[in-house]
């Protein structure tokens, strides 16, 4: 028998059915319905785990994820690091084991799925416990979109540790009927397994669905493993219930020590029982129910330790049951290694502590009282109240939206967590101005027996001479008792230095039981009030959660858009290489058979320069500017000026950031009066319509102008070089092509068997070139109508290699590659494109600075490197020419940087383009580029190194 | 018993930190922002000046602001003169720091490997190396398979959306223990006799003609003879007051940590394009962190796709941290300047001296802008690393432009 600690009877595990599982290496057996943590202490095992620093045993300490001890590595089905016992459901084939400290990854790629979900919801509901569902209910019933998120695998909350009745009948009953009801209403969403980990702004809650993990190698693959829900809700109620405290004595991390609610769990949920012998401590009434329950159950209590002197009403219900109750009395610390053996406990009267007793035990229960877990309510920045009675912090305002219900708020019976949960659901949809439903009926509840006041007590003395460093508060951390006295010693006030100090608050739990203890600990050592050392802050996630399913979807292929061009099969088949430019996917070159990128290149060069070639240029960002108001706008992005273009014309336009720095750059075509097409870089498409739209929101709302997006709206295919007049004129007859019809920089409209086609004279390589606008759909049809056009001329698809090189060659930069943000129009050589007329522009003001004017500023020039061979890595810094050829130790000082940097077809030579401080003063000079470790003599030249005088503009 | 899990132990702190004195009616000195700036700057104010009659004034608890939130990356590999001058005048002091203070503030020059994904990655990259290197800077770069060597996890297949194409790296960059540095700073200025006075918010100046002669705050009327302002995400709060107008914006940045896990990542990773950075503190916790919040605001929390993406991103370039689990995130509030590079010097007001400016990437800066800052306040003029990051820069354009650097701003 694998299970002896399991009950014969009871709980909401699955009896029939058995599962088996290893942990340490262990084969044991456990049901559906076990938490990993329920299974083994059904076999008799408390101890899971080890101190991340002492190297202490430690145990299962509560029933759910407050629990601070029981920390366990996942093997089986999946290697998963640092999950809590408590929190892991069983399932055949599980394997895990204890953690020292430290969780472990798998070394292979996790291949489940994750997905994330948008809601929206007028009431969400947080935790199905009594006030849970009672305000879940109210608000369905009232017809209102309501979403019902809990983390366990069941509805119930606290009633399935129990044994309430509702309506006369066990309360599990009613949750049941609950449930079925709330699954009637079609506008309701429950989810179990659902932890809402994140509460921000404006009614926004993150849970994390747990689909799968339950279901172990049963899982189906097609299901995600975890799915994020993204809810929007306009009214949230909190209704998460409270943690236990425990109450913090010498050696009270030993295996068999638990807070005295999960022991009641684990009996009436679970069927299990956590000892045969058990010691409760406490300082209120909640524990004399476990008290009676266990003892109930065959469990021999061998004493009730009340710290309050006068002890507890319910003393009468125990004695009847034969157990003891010591009231006045405390639990001083414990014995035993691997398990408790003995508690000691001693008389306890105005915080001293008299003599102890070892009371033998295998079971030391413990309860400090209650902490609502407010910890989504205190995430939305609501301010906490300390309250002296609880010793516990309760939420101290209200929040427009969010609303705290049972528990959490405070309320510990049932009746008033059902009352609460309805009454905090109507005012929420008071707010909505939804009216209650007319039956809105609460179960009717057991009058409640008033508790007798709790003692709030943080600490036991230390008597067992070991000063408070056996006195545990954070577990997960070995923090104690003696940690806290020398960080208030070492000078410490706030409790925020306090937690960094002893680290307490920072491990998996994130202080889920030591940081209200910390506080009081605090205070009480500094001689303040609770409320002044407040709490520390609490940050999303409630419960931790894995990195993959907050990544969700958004990995590998679906990490970010991959955009491409109509054209992208074809490029494909063409045996394209690509280069990623923004999100784009965009044909690099287009290697022939035994080609490599230099020869490839070297080929499609040739073909633009001497023939025709033709590109994909449809990842240009295009942007339509629309309005009355839309050439104003143009003339204040740009530093030249677009109001004077006619239409029908092309005007190349720079523009600046407000430091007057290039930004983009690009053609601007107008198409009417009051309307123009705005072409920017590929990697500056929504950068620049960002920043237009940010001018015209927020600085000239005054302007009638609109901006789109219009980039995935037309293809742009440029046919380059001196034959292509051949191409578009055989291609569009009715266009007349030539020179005199059809000037640089003007654009026409044509048709090709009825599609519209747009063409334009725009030249980014120096040669005679056409650039051919279309709607995507005809994108294959018209490149394939260009290309057989151009066979006879031998017409040569070309990638962006060879443009940045034809560009090169014309000393025409690109935008951030051969700026860098640093970089003005004067400086690229291009002071004709910044307007002296324009009474201002964005920028301009910049231009007019000292440093503007300085002559050492870096300018665009061309190199040459002089060994005619050299390719200069791009990047490669310039340094003054050393005679010698020798680097003189650091700091070198530099002239500048190789921006850009090919082989030259038509030059026959490798050449680059560079940004050298007073660049153009140094044409002819000789510097030199460090090259891995040698000095490279390059000749400084002007930056047009092909047809300065532009004589093949028109063919 | 098992024995205790390696690295998962942090060193003890001291038993004494510092005093809490009640603030003097004056002081020679006062520096508004008890954060790593400040206290590294009272610090050096007495180690190398002398000067001792100094309070750190700080509205909160000590180092509570960024400099309890930050990521801890530590790197001079900065593109500009000015900034490597800046960056590798403090990565000097901390390799000496330790000693120093005498507190171990866990400094681990692990390494940082920026990654490249882009070609225009690739040629900023290399342009950066090559300048660090002329500049004496300890700087290479990878190629991928390198990058494999350095750090085994990173995921150089090319089959990702953004394939690796290189990193630099800079192998005496590294990590060290935020807290730990600013307490070892806090303790030796407390034991020089600087008061330290928290819970002290500054909420006015008083001034005489062109002189601050002291300021107003939650704790009273401070008199000083000379103003020093370290309050990164709040410095246009405070010298708004003073109708100085600085370029800053504030924006929250979050950061966020897993449990502890059995040590899987050697190094510091930084991508741009993957946006994320991510270190494997010392008791085994990843710690990560991407770009800001895009708003303006001086609320300590951010958005959550931020965290959301940032997630994917470091999925995306190491898969085995799938399963990891995010234990906390949390905010801090960043003060970006429009060149991504420091303001630090003087202002119209004679005896006021503005640090700010630092945006994400000020923690690495710590000793170094404490001992120029103290030095500025000393000399009356700007420490040769900070002359080139004055305010005026802004008016003649003779900007530190980091951006167009590739480096992560961290
Ligand atoms: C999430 C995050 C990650 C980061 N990662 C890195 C990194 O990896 N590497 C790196 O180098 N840098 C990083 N940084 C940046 C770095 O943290 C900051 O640049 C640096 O800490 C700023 O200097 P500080 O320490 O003095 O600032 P802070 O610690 O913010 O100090 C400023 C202090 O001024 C106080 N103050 C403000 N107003 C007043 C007032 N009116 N009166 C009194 N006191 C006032 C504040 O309370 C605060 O304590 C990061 C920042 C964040 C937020």
């Amino acid at each position: 028998m694998t299970s002896p600690f399991r009950t014969p009877e009871g709980g909401r595990i699955d009896r029939a059915t058995t599962v088996e599982f290893t942990f340490d290496g262990e084969t044991l057996t456990g049901h559906p319905g076990d938490t990993l943590a329920s299974a083994l202490l059904a076999s008799g095992r408390h101890r899971v785990a080890t101190s991340v620093r002492l190297g202490r045993p430690r145990g299962v300490a509560a029933a759910w994820a407050e629990d601070p001890g029981g920390l366990v590595q996942i093997e089986e089905p999946f290697p998963e690091p640092m999950l809590l016992a408590t929190t892991v459901e069983l399932h055949d084939g599980l394997a895990a084991h204890g953690l020292p400290g430290q969780g472990r990854l798998a070394d292979v790629p996790d291949s489940a799925r994750y997905d994330a979900v948008h809601h929206h919801v007028d009431v969400l509901v947080v935790g199905a416990g009594p006030a849970g569902l009672a305000a879940a209910l109210t608000a369905a019933r009232a017809g209102a979109r309501v979403a019902l998120v809990d983390e366990q695998s069941e509805a119930g909350g606290s009633l399935l540790s129990g044994t309430e009745r509702l309506d006369d009948a066990p309360a599990l009953q009613w949750v049941a009927a609950a449930v079925a009801e709330l699954a009637g209403h079609p506008d309701v969403l429950h989810l179990q397994r659902t932890t809402a980990f994140g509460s921000y702004d404006d009614g926004f809650v993150l849970a994390l669905e747990r689909r799968t993990d339950h279901l172990g190698a049963a899982a189906p693959k097609h299901v995600s493993r975890q799915r994020v829900w993204r809810i929007r809700a306009r009214s949230i109620v909190v209704a998460t219930g409270a943690h236990e405290r425990p109450v913090v004595f010498a050696d009270n991390d030993r295996p068999g020590t638990m807070l005295a609610g999960a022991a009641r769990t684990f009996l009436h949920r679970y069927g299990v029982l956590p000892g045969r012998e058990a010691v409760v401590f406490t300082t209120n009434d909640s524990a004399y129910d476990a008290a009676l329950d266990l003892s109930r159950a065959g469990v021999r209590v061998q004493a009730v330790v009340d710290a309050r002197p006068e002890g507890s009403p319910r003393r009468g219900e125990c004695e009847h049951a034969g157990l003891r109750v010591l009231s006045g009395a405390v639990v001083t610390g414990t014995r035993g290694t691997e398990r408790v053996t003995h508690a000691l406990v001693a008389p306890f009267a105005d915080g001293q502590v008299g003599a102890s007793t070892a009371i033998g035990c295998d079971l030391l229960l413990v309860s400090g009282g209650w902490n609502p877990a407010v910890h989504l309510f205190s995430q939305a920045r609501g301010r906490l109240r300390y309250d002296e009675v609880l010793g516990a912090f309760l939420p101290g305002e209200e929040l427009d939206g969010l609303a705290v219900a049972g528990s959490a708020a405070g309320v510990f019976d049932l009746a008033g967590c059902l009352a609460d949960g309805q009454r905090v659901a109507r005012a929420a949809l008071s707010a909505l101005a939804v009216p209650p439903a007319a039956d809105d009926r609460l179960p009717a509840a057991p009058a409640p027996v008033v508790p007798a006041a709790p003692v709030v007590l943080w600490r036991v003395p230390d008597t067992s001479g070991a000063e408070g460093t056996t006195s545990f508060v954070d577990l997960q951390r070995d923090a104690t008792v003696a940690d806290i006295v020398r960080a208030v010693g070492a000078g410490l006030r706030s409790l925020e230095h306090v937690k960094r100090y002893t680290t307490i608050g920072t491990a998996h739990d994130q202080g889920k039981t030591s940081g209200v203890l910390t506080s009081g600990i605090v205070a009480e050592l500094l001689g303040v009030p609770v409320q002044d050392t407040g709490t520390t802050t609490f940050r999303p996630p409630y419960t931790p959660v894995a990195f993959a399913a907050l990544a969700g979807r958004d990995r590998g292929r679906l990490f970010d858009p991959e955009r491409v061009t109509a054209l992208h099969e074809w490029h494909v088949a063409a045996g394209a290489v690509f280069e990623d430019v923004g999100q784009w996917k965009r044909p690099r070159y287009y290697p022939q058979p035994g080609e490599d990128m230099a020869a490839a290149v070297l080929r499609e060069c040739a073909a633009a320069r001497t023939g025709v070639g033709i590109l994909d240029g449809s990842t240009l960002g295009k942007i339509d500017v629309q309005g009355p108001d839309a050439a104003v706008l143009l003339d204040r992005l740009y530093t030249n000026l677009m109001s004077s273009l006619k239409v029908g014309s092309v005007r190349y336009g720079v523009m600046c950031g407000v430091d007057g720095m290039v930004i983009d750059d690009g053609t601007v075509l107008r198409l009417a009066e009051d309307r123009f097409l705005v072409l920017t870089t590929t990697g500056g498409a929504a950068t620049v319509l960002d920043w237009m739209e940010e001018w015209v929101q927020t600085e000239w709302p005054d302007l009638r102008v609109h901006c789109t997006s219009v980039t995935e709206q037309w293809v742009t295919f440029p046919v380059v070089g001196p034959r292509s007049r051949d191409v578009v004129g055989s291609l569009f007859p009715d266009v007349d092509v030539s020179t005199e019809a059809f000037p640089f920089m003007t654009w026409r409209d044509t048709a090709l068997e009825g599609v519209p086609v747009r063409l334009a004279r725009i030249s980014f390589s120096g040669e005679l070139a056409y650039e051919v606008y279309v709607n995507p759909w005809y994108a294959v049809a018209v490149w394939e109508r260009l290309l057989e056009a151009g066979r006879p001329h031998g017409i040569t698809p070309y990638g962006t290699e060879t443009m940045h090189v034809l560009r090169a060659e014309k000393g025409y930069p690109i935008i951030g590659q051969d700026t860098d943000g640093t970089v003005t129009p004067h400086d690229l050589g291009m002071a004709w494109a910044v307007s002296k007329k324009k009474p201002d522009f964005i920028g301009k003001r910049s231009f007019t600075r000292p440093a503007n004017a300085d002559p050492l500023r870096k300018q665009l020039v061309g190199l040459l490197p002089v060994d005619r061979q050299t390719v200069l890595p791009e990047g490669s810094q310039i340094v003054e020419f050393r005679a010698d050829g020798e680097l003189p130790p650091p700091p070198v000082p530099m002239l500048g940087h190789v921006t850009s940097s090919y082989r030259s077809a038509e030059l026959a030579r490798p050449f680059a383009l560079a940004l050298v401080k007073g660049g153009r003063e140094r044409i002819g000079d000789t510097v030199h580029v460090p090259v891995g470790g040698t000095l490279v003599p390059v000749e400084v030249t002007g930056a047009v190194l092909v047809d300065p005088e532009g004589a093949r503009r028109d063919g | 018993m098992s024995p205790r899990t390696p690295g998962a132990d942090l060193p003890e702190h001291p038993d004494a930190l510092w005093r809490n004195p009640e603030p003097k009616r004056s002081y020679d000195v006062v520096i508004v922002g008890g954060g790593g700036h400040g206290l590294a700057t009272a610090h050096y104010l007495a180690k190398n000046h002398g000067i001792t009659d100094v309070a750190v004034l700080e509205k909160g608890w000590l180092a509570g602001g960024n400099m309890a939130r930050n990521t801890t990356i530590i790197r001079s590999n900065y593109l500009w003169d000015e900034s490597s001058a800046i960056y590798e005048h403090a990565l000097k002091l901390w390799e000496g720091l330790e000693e120093d203070l005498g507190y171990p503030i866990l400094f681990s020059q692990r390494g940082v490997l920026n990654l490249a994904h882009t070609l225009q990655d690739v040629r900023d990259s290399v342009r950066r190396v090559e300048a660090n290197k002329l500049n004496g800077v300890d700087a290479e770069w990878l190629e991928p398979d390198e990058v494999r060597k350095v750090c085994p996890i990173v995921n150089t297949s090319t089959e990702i959306r953004y394939p690796v194409l290189g990193a630099t790296y800079q192998p005496r960059a590294g990590i060290a223990k935020h807290d730990y540095v600013a307490w070892g700073f806090a303790r030796r200025a407390d034991q020089a006799g600087i008061d330290l006075v928290q819970d002290c918010e500054v909420t006015g100046f008083t001034t005489d003609g062109d002189r601050v002669t002291g300021v107003q705050t939650t704790r009273g009327t401070i008199g000083a003879g000379t103003v020093a302002l370290c309050a990164a995400g709040h410095t246009s709060v405070l010298t708004d007051m003073l109708g100085i107008r600085v370029p800053i914006q504030s924006h929250p940045l979050q950061a966020l940590v897993s449990e502890l896990l059995e040590p899987v990542h050697p190094t510091v990773v930084m991508s741009n394009a993957v946006h994320v950075y991510v270190s494997q503190a010392h008791k085994g916790e990843l710690v990560m962190g991407a770009g800001v919040d895009s708003y303006n605001g001086y609320g300590q929390r951010g958005a959550f796709h931020v965290i959301e993406r940032q997630m994917a991103a470091a999925v995306e370039l190491f898969p085995v941290f799938a399963r990891a689990h995010l234990l906390r995130t949390w905010a801090g509030i960043v003060d970006t300047s429009p060149d991504a590079s420091p303001i630090v010097g003087r202002t119209a007001y004679d005896n006021l001296y503005l640090n700010c400016g630092w945006g994400t990437g000020g923690f690495k800066a710590t000793p170094g802008i404490g001992w120029a800052l103290a030095h500025t306040i000393a000399h009356g003029e700007p420490h040769p690393t900070v002359a080139p990051f004055g305010l005026d820069r802004f008016v003649t354009g003779a900007l530190v432009d980091e951006h167009g650097a590739a480096a992560v701003a961290h």
